[in-house]
């Protein structure tokens, strides 16, 4: 066993961790003050349910075998015939611990699942965005995965799409998803009519900040050891990121005449997302010049919603869709050791299409199911009084004026389970 | 007696306080208002959506003094609130029918 390498995906790991409560500030700080938490708890709520998934089944499903291309098979079912001891090889040929990779992976899972839910804020049921999203990476995320990491057709396509951290099966995946699923909630009542400020901005850049620092995980522990690719993803994580900022400001200014907050943070995460896939296949100026277009293109798309008229409320659609496609494509043409051309483009247009596909469809019916079965929606009287009140029966902030100081300061232990207030509908 | 009322920017109250210690107004009252004039508010972008800010933070004072003081008084607030620029304000003066002491029950001038 390779020591280095191991400690190093492990450290990833934990690295990619940090990205989910980091996106969940980032998100949270654009909601308005009444639903703070339950967009804070949307996101972190994936750290619970898809981690105990990927051990159960996840992992197998993604890593182990492969039927027909399309998914792995079931011998991996709880982590079975994985000890301590079992190593796999990483790129660099070294071996590492097989529950490394696993821990590594799942965390990417987690925050795919967690990226959707900045698209559906303030609106639906708790309880359904958790089995949706169970259903979710069950479906779709996990055979995903596999198509372009667990040896599926993706990776057999000749010359194979290059994914290097999940512009394909994580950003494309989560923007389609978040996508399918908007279209079947609807939009927010009010959309287009009331103002629906972001409550706290420097929330937003304390997560960007976090998925910043995260994301060197995200990319550079891709390699699986330390090697000049990871230094080469680490160095382009930075470069693209930075560039990306400019490049949503310049646009912005040009547009609108100020240098937003939240432009700068929505810059750096559509950097980040459009270097992901690529990162370790370009040079530092490819680095920059994908960046630099994602920044801006990306800044043109979240405009996209109000002229098509769907509510992806935080513009999962247009910064992770349509920079997790840049960042796919431009690999193409600007991948550097040999690999690049209009083969390697023709590649990359399949695999983006066909997560694109499978994940739209998928995810449209699954939405749709839940909305038949328990329902997605939560009322409109929650929605608009509030979803934290209504759905976690707590609130993100205490404004105590005179108003809210007539309650009573009584036994907060119900006598009985029974007698507590039903919280979820 | 007379009752000054003034709706200003929020970073004048420093400035307004001093004045009306100098001028030796005993006491007043300040709470936090919101509004807007004829400049209306403000607008902010968030990623390229615009959201008006209509009403725009102010402080509203209340003073209250004797007739003879009223309008030299309501002077020495707008001198002291004047910054120049759009959005400072309005100062105003209405008549009072009586004021109370709460502690001694003292009535009128005596109570001011």
């Amino acid at each position: 066993m390779n020591g280095a390498d191991t400690g190093f995906v492990l450290i990833s790991a934990a690295l990619v961790m940090l990205m989910t409560p980091g996106l969940a500030l980032f998100y949270g700080g654009m909601v308005r003050t009444k639903s703070v938490l339950n967009m804070l708890m949307m996101s972190f709520i994936s750290l619970g349910i898809v981690t105990v998934l990927w051990v159960l089944y996840g992992h197998s499903i993604a890593f182990s075998g492969d039927l027909g291309g399309f998914m792995g098979n079931f011998d991996m079912i709880g982590m079975k015939g994985v000890n301590p001891d079992s190593l796999m090889e990483n790129f660099a040929g070294e071996k590492i611990p097989v529950l490394a990779f696993s821990l590594f992976q799942m965390l990417f899972a987690v925050i795919t699942a967690a990226l959707m839910s900045g698209a559906l804020a303030d609106r639906v049921k708790f309880s359904s965005w958790m089995v949706f999203i169970a259903l979710w990476v069950t479906v779709v995320y996990f055979p995903v995965a596999h198509w372009v990491w667990g040896g599926g057709w993706l990776a057999k396509l000749d010359p194979a799409v290059i994914d290097f951290a999940g512009g394909t099966a994580v950003h494309i995946n989560a923007g389609v998803g978040a996508l399918a699923a908007v279209l079947v909630v609807g939009k927010r009542v009010g959309f287009k009519k009331d103002p629906m400020r972001p409550h706290n901005m420097p929330l937003v850049l304390l997560g960007t900040a976090l998925l910043w620092f995260g994301w060197f995980g995200f990319n550079a522990g891709s390699e699986l050891g330390v090697d000049g690719t990871t230094a080469t993803m680490a160095l382009n994580t930075q470069v693209a990121t930075g560039a990306a900022m400019l490049g949503w400001l310049i646009y912005e200014r040009i547009r609108h005449g100020a240098f937003t907050t939240l432009g700068a943070c929505s810059g750096a995460v559509a950097g980040l997302v459009a270097i992901t896939p690529s990162g370790g296949n370009v040079n530092v100026f490819g680095a920059m010049l994908i960046g630099v277009v994602a920044g801006a293109v990306c800044s043109w798309a979240v405009s996209l919603k109000f002229k098509l008229g769907f509510d992806d409320s935080l513009d999962v659609v247009g910064v992770h869709l349509v920079g997790g496609i840049l960042g796919t494509l431009m690999v193409g043409f600007l991948a550097i050791n040999g690999t690049g051309g209009l083969d390697q483009f023709i590649s990359q247009l399949t695999g983006a299409g066909a997560v694109i596909g499978y994940t739209f469809v998928v995810t449209l019916i699954l939405a749709f199911a839940i909305q038949k079965t328990i329902g997605f929606r939560a009322t409109e009287d929650d929605e608009v009084g509030g979803i934290d009140q209504a759905q976690h029966a707590e609130t993100g902030y205490d404004f105590s004026g005179v108003a809210s100081s007539g309650s009573s300061v009584s036994a907060t232990v119900p006598a009985t389970p029974a007698q507590s207030k039903k919280v979820d509908a | 007696m007379k009752l000054i009322t003034a709706v200003v920017k929020p970073h004048r109250l420093d400035e307004i306080k001093e004045a009306l210690q100098a001028f030796g107004v005993q006491g007043l009252t300040v709470t936090e208002a919101s509004g807007y004039g004829r400049q209306r508010g403000h607008t902010e972008v968030y990623r390229g959506a615009e959201y008006t800010v209509d009403l725009v933070p102010k402080i509203r004072i209340e003073v209250l003094v004797e007739d003879d003081d009223a309008e030299q008084l309501v002077d020495v607030v707008v001198k002291a609130a004047r910054t120049g620029k759009i959005g400072d304000g309005k100062v105003w003066a209405v008549p009072v029918e009586t004021a109370v002491r709460v502690r001694t029950g003292e009535r009128g001038p005596d109570a001011l």
